[in-house]
């Protein structure tokens, strides 16, 4: 793990409820952030197929769009979620990490704009894809 | 005429409240975010039930956005799901012994859903109530609302469009 990444993850580790889904750094940096959240019996949607729960998929989304504006480089400190629409392709597959990719594609002053898949570990088929508008940190 | 007379009042209660703790207590997640469920008749209320966990900024606190986002989806499909029911429930057409037993019907499917956040949410209970816009037999139209403290005060809203279940085969296949 990278100094970045080391400092990325504690960053994450201190907001509890990121803690408690287990959310992993991947990467951090420029504006585009991975996260990836560990398959856990507690996030089950589905007690038939074990299919996780959308709120949980969504979660890891939006902590990764914040993460994204966070680490752009106009951005000045933490960063709040106006509005996130979220499109659920096709359920996840049960006992598989979610990964989440948000890229922070436009920011002004005020406002940032994110965009962002999650896949399971068929990364050519997306679970979810997200925008988003989110606030800038002023710090 | 001979009319039916009206069941007693405790046996009306038991099998709504029953037939909603099967559906709500089936699924893990629900669980795993304390939501809850209030009834009036057939209206529900969502309550998510305040732990330290669901906090996503400790600065000022606030709850996570991604909580929020749960919290509107899981009060829209169990309303949406519950509305679908009650006629069955009512008619006897479910049986509330299969819904204890663990028999439950499929759940709506997300298909998108789009959340407005409106004011940070504070660190305690939160409310939600979901009006379906439109239920179809395919698909469904469902707008939330989420509050703390007063009623008019939203701290986020959210529209989603769900697959509604299709009986005896999996929907979306």
């Amino acid at each position: 793990m990278t100094d970045n990444q080391n400092q990325a993850q504690k960053f994450i580790d201190a907001l509890p409820h990121a803690r408690a889904l287990g959310l992993k750094v991947i990467s951090l940096g420029g504006g585009e952030a991975v996260l990836a959240m560990p398959y856990n019996e507690m996030l089950v949607g589905d007690p038939k197929t074990g299919v996780i729960h959308g709120g949980a998929v969504s979660t890891v989304i939006d902590t990764c769009c914040g993460a994204a504006v966070m680490s752009h480089d106009v951005s000045g400190g933490p960063s709040a979620t106006l509005d996130l629409r979220i499109d659920y392709m096709r359920a996840a597959k049960p006992g598989q990490t979610i990964t989440a990719h948000a890229t922070c594609y436009h920011i002004t002053r005020t406002v940032a704009f994110v965009r962002a898949t999650a896949t399971d570990d068929e990364t050519g088929r997306p679970v979810a894809t997200a925008s988003g508008a989110f606030t800038v940190g002023t710090g | 005429m001979v009319r039916k007379a009206p069941e007693a009042v405790q046996v009306v209660k038991q099998r709504r409240d029953a037939a909603l703790a099967a559906l709500v207590q089936g699924v893990p997640y629900i669980r795993f975010l304390n939501i809850t469920f209030d009834r009036r008749g057939d209206e529900l209320t969502g309550v998510l039930n305040y732990q330290d966990q669901i906090i996503g900024n400790p600065i000022l606190p606030a709850i996570h956005g991604g909580v929020t986002a749960a919290f509107l989806e899981v009060t829209a499909i169990i309303t949406l799901s519950w509305s679908q029911m009650w006629p069955e429930i009512e008619s006897g057409a479910i049986d509330v012994a299969d819904l204890t037993a663990g028999r439950l019907p499929k759940l709506p499917k997300t298909i998108d859903i789009t959340v407005d956040y409106l004011r940070s949410g504070l660190p305690r209970d939160a409310y939600a109530r979901a009006v379906v816009n439109r239920a179809g037999r395919r698909y469904a139209s469902v707008r939330v609302e989420a509050w703390q403290d007063n009623r008019s005060r939203l701290f986020a809203q959210a529209t989603g469009h769900f697959l509604m279940p299709q009986k005896g085969q999996s929907p979306g296949e």
